[in-house]
């Protein structure tokens, strides 16, 4: 009734239901892309960035303060506290990325065959996916790790065996939407074999959700390895990380604070710019 | 006769959307009457409910009302301050909606959604409220109404609920009760006993009606006069029994014609081809006339406005249509409609 | 009373399958440690002896399947292992701990609910305008909070003015237990917040756009009868299911902010044996946490089922 109203009338249904592919670049999408590729180009740029070695401990230089060639100051072992921040980027950003990519491939994978073919293989999927979402995810992941030893692969191996799962259910369904539709039903009407079916015709249509989803999951996993990094089980020290900074700074939260609010503002900024294209690309398609 | 209860005058609906402007009403002037039935007919999209919506102040967040007035017991509310509005708004008159099950609130009971207005606007007591609104139960025609009071709109039937919501609407004691398509989600028996309950209000009471529709057989029944809308614009007003029987605009009579009727034992269903027009860009000439059977050149260029027809003594007949006054040289099936009239 | 039983029982029933997949995947954690499982049990400090009579005890030479059922039995007897570190039964160590990790929770909870509820009603009912756009870029910037580095946060910004609550320790009476449970909840809240708000604000949007708010307004309520009377429960439903989703992620932040605030919880205790390789512990922790997830959930659907009438009982 309040959207029968406006759904009655001509030319306002077919506006607001559909997936629109309109070339225009809203804001938000902008505004993140942009941020986005700022601090990729930092991490990438660092070493243009700055001379300072991030790994290249000085005990001399203990603890000073921001100025005098160190833009945020020197942590305990006398790194450059700025340096160790862009370098932190390059090492979290990539792990957080590629951790979220195998989870992607393989949950979309399995819930467009689940949502397509149905069944035993569906009822069995979903058995498992709801036996992994019984974990906190996080509580799963250290245990995991802790499992294989500390170590970047034992990071992707955690990550992928638990984030495989909401892939699976976003992707399986939006799959029992899509194939009722009416290009999927014409798809099958003509014969073609199923195979080309997900992949040309169902893949596309439902990998936005997937994709959107991806988006604030790499803000996820980049707080998985970030908290990882803190509680020291994450990516193997002397490489910088931000969740290893936040942990060697606390100690001196009160004198020292930028030491560990400098590499939680950088997660933020991350965050943010990656919640910007994930709201941008939704917003883009038109759907709520 | 005292005061209309509602008057529209050229009233102007708008929606802002993304793409443009979507302007839904155009124009619309109507009056109703207390102890009258006034009937809204059209296709969906016509601007009907939004009509409605808007003489109620209840219209959806986007939409604005951008021109005319609306006149609520001789009163203009489109300039007032929204709370002085809804005040005299919602004593004069109340609304019922199509779909009775989502109109009601699924976590409350419905005797303590009926005993709403008279505990919270009238300031009866808790106990008194709850004795009018069993009174109103009754009078919409439920049996054991003390049984029914502390149930909850998923358990009873559709035709139970929509009572239940013309009991809501009383409890205001409106003078006019617009309903929005009431019946459109019932079953044909339990239509009638909906449409009979307005009509026993109206007869014993007094409770004027709006009753919007796209059905003519509901309109024919319960209205004593019409409005047809079009494309946001009403294209022909006057009493039921006149339009039925000598309808003077080209719609009604392919709306007419399109009633499959069971008495005839040859029928062929004159559907109207083409669709609703795109109510975002201004229209030029008839929106009608892309798909009118009788439309000729002028039709497109300029808009007929609405002005009475014939000699008419029984009161107001109007259409916009330049050919209103020459049925017999329409087409063939929308003037033999427009000549002899359907059977009602 | 017996309509609520009997969803009960339907839901236990249910949980069977999910409880029996929880006891699969923690057995088979200690199978992914490279090495002996009798001696990742036992500790480096193990004898031959001691890791040959674990090998007979456990069956570890028998196949898979046989080691899981006779895991599960144990399981079914409350045998959670014996901590390497403190020589204990898991069972008895994680009876000691869980009030604090609940104390956490109920806090972390009632605080998130009363800083997303409000400010999500805000949103809603001033839709498009100031009050909403700022509310909703509040996840914009709190997506990417890592919630420890929020607690840490906290305490810089409070412990310098204010020093009502204490930033470390759980103490000994339920007043203090209190009182340290204020500042890891609010971080938790804190955390949880740009989520719940989000899905808060659409689902209180979803009932003031509803059918029956438009019958209220006709009824020329004001707006507070009808916001009150009309909203508040709906939406106290959709919240318990936004709520509800969100469970697992509120349970697993626990983990890392009772380290932060040192308090003597399940958390801090998981941590303790991933230091010391008391595997055992581990395994017995993660079980539990999943145990509380699912619990969680079944009360979660429970007022559910409560407070809206139109869920079927019986």
């Amino acid at each position: 009734m309040t959207a029968a109203p406006l759904a009655g009338l001509p030319g306002v249904a077919g506006r607001t239901a559909t997936t629109r592919r309109s070339l225009r670049l809203n804001p938000t999408l902008v505004a993140g892309l942009v941020l986005l590729a700022l601090i990729v180009l930092v991490g990438v740029a660092a070493p243009l960035i700055t001379r300072w070695d991030p790994v290249q401990q000085d005990l001399t230089s203990s603890l000073l303060p921001p100025g005098g060639g160190h833009l945020l100051g020197t942590d305990l072992l006398g790194r450059d506290v700025f340096a160790r921040l862009i370098y932190s980027a390059r090492v979290d950003l990539r792990v957080g990325a590629l951790a979220v990519l195998l989870p992607f491939v393989i949950g979309t994978t399995l819930g467009l065959l689940a949502g397509w073919f149905g069944g035993w293989f569906d009822a069995v999927l979903m058995r498992l996916v709801d036996m992994v979402v019984a974990f906190p995810s996080f509580v799963l992941i250290i245990a995991l790790v802790f499992a294989l030893g500390q170590g970047t692969t034992s990071i992707y191996v955690a990550i992928t065996l638990v984030g495989w799962v909401a892939y699976a259910r976003i992707v399986r369904g939006e799959v029992l939407v899509a194939k009722e539709q009416e290009y999927a039903l014409a798809a099958r009407a003509s014969g073609l074999p199923t195979w080309r079916i997900l992949l040309r015709h169902l893949l596309p249509n439902v990998l936005l959700q997937a994709f959107v989803f991806a988006m604030s999951d790499v803000v996820l996993s980049i707080l998985a390895i970030v908290t990882l990094g803190y509680l020291g089980l994450g990516v193997p020290p002397p490489t910088p990380d931000w969740g290893s900074m936040i942990a060697e700074g606390q100690g001196f939260v009160f004198t020292k604070w930028y030491l560990t609010a400098a590499p939680g503002f950088a997660v933020v900024l991350v965050g943010l710019a990656l919640a910007l294209v994930a709201d941008g690309t939704v917003q883009r398609s038109g759907r709520r | 006769m005292s005061a209309p209860l509602l008057e529209l005058h050229d009233l102007d609906v708008e929606i802002p959307l993304a793409d443009g402007t979507l302007h839904a009403v155009r124009g619309v002037s109507l009056t109703a009457n207390a102890g009258q039935a006034v009937g809204l007919v059209g296709e969906s999209g016509s601007g009907k409910s939004l009509t409605l919506r808007a003489a109620m102040d209840l219209l959806p967040v986007p939409a604005r009302i951008t021109g005319g007035s609306v006149v609520v017991a001789g009163r203009d509310v489109t300039g007032m301050r929204p709370a002085q509005r809804r005040a005299l708004v919602s004593s004069s008159m109340a609304m019922i909606f199509q779909d009775a099950l989502t109109a009601l609130n699924p976590t409350m009971r419905i005797g303590d959604q009926v005993a709403e207005v008279p505990r919270q606007r009238l300031g009866m007591s808790g106990s008194a409220a709850r004795a009018r609104a069993l009174d109103l139960l009754h009078q919409v025609g439920i049996r054991d109404p003390e049984q029914r009071y502390r149930a909850f709109p998923h358990e009873l039937s559709g035709g139970m609920r929509q009572r239940i919501c013309i009991a809501i609407a009383l409890s205001a004691e409106p003078g006019l009760i617009l309903a929005d398509e009431p019946t459109t989600a019932l079953d044909v028996t339990i239509q009638a006993q909906v449409l009979g309950v307005l009509e026993g209000l109206r007869r014993d009471q007094g409770v004027g009606l709006v009753l919007v529709t796209h059905d003519l057989a509901v309109v024919s029944s319960t209205c004593s006069e019409l409005n047809v809308m079009y494309g946001g614009r009403v294209v022909e007003h006057g009493s039921t029994d006149v339009l039925l029987s000598a309808p003077r605009h080209p719609y009604t009579a392919a709306l007419l014609r399109s009633v499959p009727d069971p008495d005839e034992p040859v029928h062929r269903l004159l559907t109207i081809p083409g669709a609703p027009p795109d109510l975002l860009q201004t229209i030029e000439g008839c929106a009608f006339a892309p798909r009118c059977p009788a439309a000729v050149e002028r039709c497109h260029v300029e808009r007929p406005p609405l002005v009475g027809v014939g000699r008419e003594v029984r009161g107001v007949h109007t259409s916009a249509c330049w050919r209103a006054e020459e049925p017999e040289r329409w087409p063939g099936p929308i003037a033999e409609v427009a000549l002899e009239g359907v059977h009602g | 009373m017996s309509g609520y039983l009997s969803f009960l029982a339907r839901r236990l029933v249910g949980t069977v399958p999910v409880l029996l997949g929880i006891s699969v995947i923690v057995f088979f954690l200690i199978h992914l440690v490279p090495g002996d499982p009798a001696r990742t049990l036992l500790g480096v400090r193990a004898t031959d002896e001691a890791v040959a009579a674990l090998h007979a005890r456990f069956g570890l030479d028998q196949p898979l399947w046989h080691q899981y059922l006779s895991f599960l039995g144990r399981l079914l007897h409350g045998n959670l292992g014996r901590s390497i570190l403190y020589d204990t039964n898991v069972s008895e160590l994680i009876a000691t701990r869980l009030s604090a990790t609940i104390w956490l929770l109920v806090a972390a909870t009632v605080l998130a609910l009363l800083i997303s509820v409000p400010l999500a009603v805000l949103a809603a009912s001033h839709r498009g305008r100031l009050a909403d756009q700022i509310v909703r870029a509040v996840p914009l910037v709190g997506l990417g909070m890592p919630t420890f580095w929020v607690g840490i946060m906290l305490v810089l910004l409070l412990a310098l003015k204010v020093h009502a609550f204490p930033v470390s320790g759980f103490g000994k009476t339920p007043a203090q237990h209190l009182s340290s449970v204020v500042l890891p909840g609010l971080t938790i809240a804190l955390a949880l917040s740009p989520i719940l708000i989000r899905s808060l604000r659409t689902s209180m949007i979803g009932v003031l756009d509803s059918d029956y708010v438009v019958t209220a307004r006709a009824k020329g309520l004001s707006h507070r009868r009808v916001i009150l009377a009309h909203t508040l429960r709906n939406a106290a439903v959709s919240s318990i299911t936004v709520l509800g989703v969100n469970i697992a992620y509120l349970v697993g932040s626990t983990l890392v902010v009772e380290r932060v605030f040192a308090l003597p919880g399940l958390g801090t205790m998981m941590l303790d044996a991933i230091f010391n390789r008391d595997f055992p512990v581990v395994q017995g922790v993660t079980l539990v946490f999943a145990l509380m997830v699912v619990v969680i959930n079944l009360l979660t659907d429970l007022a559910h089922a409560a407070l809206d009438p139109r869920i079927e009982l019986a």
